[in-house]
């Protein structure tokens, strides 16, 4: 123990309370998941979790989970990098723009983004739909696969899962990479380009495997929030029962017919799942410190 | 020029993405809000009866009532809003700063595993966070028994009338049995769900800082209590400020926990529930209106985080 333990007074107490609170609001409500969960049979919790319709939430939730927390990867990064390298007029205003998904309230995010899918009022063309098919078929295009029409795309109720999840993850990559980010030192870069490197082999070889675990925690995160997000998704999703539920809404349906122990077992596998991520996350920070050391 | 191509095309990207899923979003609220124009958009808070309502035609003077019994629930929405607030931000800064003071002061085993348990709240899903206290207090719950048969002021008690009828909270005759849909409820996964923020805010803070003021002021003499109140939360006060602000912000706006455990009922409605039902019952000005209000304090978040920043680099500095 270091001697600021005993000149610092009150460890005792702020300790103890923390404790106490955290067993009383985290520890026990969680512990009587997984104990009203073992009351289930196996054979019983199986069915449950493997029925078709309750699968095919997972998968709609997982799909457009591992869909959004890449798209976050690529945007997140390029947004991170632009923030951290390139001054320009108002960057300061962007910056603090990543944070609003995380302080708008997700039933205001999904209200907005389910509306943006339908006519907007004040200026008819705007409708992000169009925007991101414009762009998607401009590649299309290109590769000769043909085009999709706008319609068509936002009918689609993975992609407006996607589009959803997106914004809902956004500031977890952007602000886990762009403090490692800021940390690199750019003498490393410059010997690396008086040596001869270009600018893409400095960023593969050089800035990326730096930046690289933080990154992986960043989208780790974004997953791990998208997974369980409900909020924003009822609004802008379909929710078909089978076609178009994610997996949270599958409890809220079995909680609304009194099927308590069935919404246990699904509430069980996804907060496994989250726990699993988390686990995932510890262990990257922990290899990353150990990497720095070393 | 061929130099700058990719920093250009990169800064493009960025903030057309941007613009793209916040930006517009946001602008989106408030325009969708104000579609209707100023009268209507205040119609939805406040539409107070018209003098010789009862005069009017009759379609006249149900269009009238009905905007006046909707603008009632709304309010009644927001009071109950602030009403869990006020109970969940005293308890989680309590514990924010308690736990940040053990966390960011000492060195103890089994730290690291803490900081994972406080952050445990940012991975559950809300939905799940909800359903763990349907099962502790619902009828079939592991208290269950407990909370049905002890009496409850009405606050707790499944008998809430929620905040249409008045403005003070407790019908301190009533007492019935409850705890699960009922205004207690909503307080409880509240607190489950924003319980990290003002902890997160202050432990990285109060690291960085280090433990050598407050030494000195013990060493010279102070109270334990003295030298947190005059030396350590003068240091951390901006981050103090901003984690107070994000917990109240993200308890006003918390959904998934909280439509779990209300049971739908409309005395229950929180302003992010109100949003939601307004919306099924296709009165999409009224729900944005409503969502108006919880934006903007969004934003007054994002300005006050830019500013305790702003402030502490300062005074680093």
């Amino acid at each position: 123990m270091t001697s600021s333990r005993r000149i610092l007074p009150g460890f005792g107490p702020s300790l103890g309370f923390t404790l106490f609170y955290l067993t009383l609001l985290v520890l026990v409500p969680l512990g009587a998941l997984f104990v009203k969960t073992s009351q289930l049979t196996w054979e019983r919790f199986r069915e449950t979790v493997t029925d078709p319709v309750v699968v095919s939430s997972y998968r709609l939730s997982f799909q457009a989970s591992i869909a959004a927390a890449a798209i976050n990867g690529v945007f997140g990064l390029v947004v991170a990098w632009v923030l951290v390298r390139y001054p320009f007029p108002g960057r300061r205003l962007l910056d603090a723009v990543v944070d609003f998904p995380f302080a708008l309230p997700t039933a205001v995010a999904g209200l907005t983004f389910g509306s943006l899918y339908m006519r907007v009022p004040w200026i008819d063309a705007v409708r992000i739909g169009t925007w991101i098919t414009r762009g998607i078929n401009a590649v299309l295009s290109r590769t000769g696969v043909g085009t999709v029409s706008a319609e068509a795309l936002s009918g689609l109720d993975e992609f407006r899962v996607i589009v959803m999840l997106v914004f809902v993850g956004l500031p977890f990559v952007v602000r886990t990479v762009q403090p490692v980010l800021q940390d690199f030192d750019p003498e490393v870069e410059q010997a690396a380009h008086s040596l001869g490197a270009g600018r893409w082999t400095v960023f593969r070889r050089l800035v990326f495997p730096h930046i690289f675990p933080a990154w992986v925690s960043g989208v780790a995160l974004a997953f791990a929030r998208a997974v369980g997000e409900y909020g924003s998704v009822i609004f802008v999703a379909g929710n078909i029962p089978g076609k178009s539920q994610i997996a949270p809404l599958q409890i809220i349906t079995k909680l609304d017919d009194y099927r308590y122990a069935e919404a246990t077992a699904i509430g069980v596998v996804l907060l496994s799942v989250s726990l699993a991520i988390l686990l995932v996350i510890n262990g990257l920070e922990w290899w990353a410190r150990r990497h720095e050391r070393a | 020029m061929v130099h700058r191509l990719p920093r250009v095309l990169l800064t493009l990207v960025a903030v057309a993405f941007l613009v793209l899923f916040v930006v517009a979003p946001a602008v989106n609220v408030f325009a969708q809000a104000l579609s209707k124009g100023a009268r209507a958009y205040v119609s939805t808070f406040y539409a107070p009866r018209v003098q010789g309502q009862e005069k009017l035609p009759l379609k006249e003077r149900r269009a009238l009532s009905k905007e006046q019994a909707q603008a009632e629930k709304t309010r009644a929405a927001i009071r109950m809003t602030l009403g869990v607030a006020a109970v969940v931000v005293p308890l989680n800064v309590v514990f924010g700063v308690a736990a940040a003071w053990a966390i960011a002061k000492f060195r103890f085993r089994g730290r690291s595993l803490l900081v994972s348990l406080i952050d445990l709240p940012f991975s559950v899903s809300p939905v799940v966070a909800g359903l763990v206290f349907v099962l502790l207090m619902g009828r079939q719950g592991f208290f269950g028994r407990w909370a049905t048969q002890f009496q409850w002021p009405d606050l707790a008690s499944i008998y809430w009338k929620g905040f249409a009828e008045s403005a003070w909270p407790v019908g301190a005759a009533n007492w019935h049995s409850g705890v699960i849909f009922t205004p207690l409820a909503a307080v409880l996964a509240s607190v489950f769900v924003t319980f990290p923020f003002v902890a997160r805010s202050l432990i990285p803070l109060m690291e960085s800082q280090g433990t050598d003021a407050e030494e000195a002021a013990i060493t010279l003499g102070a109270g334990g209590l003295r030298t947190f109140w005059k030396v350590s939360l003068p240091n951390v006060k901006w981050g103090l400020l901003y984690g107070v602000v994000l917990c109240a912000a993200r308890t006003m706006g918390e959904f998934g926990a909280v439509s779990v455990v209300s049971g739908h009922l409309d005395s229950n409605d929180t302003m992010p529930l109100r949003v939601e039902k307004l919306w099924n019952e296709y009165n999409t000005q009224a729900a944005f209106a409503v969502a108006s209000l919880l934006a903007l304090l969004a934003v007054v978040t994002l300005v006050l985080k830019t500013l305790a920043e702003w402030k502490t680099r300062a005074a680093d500095e």
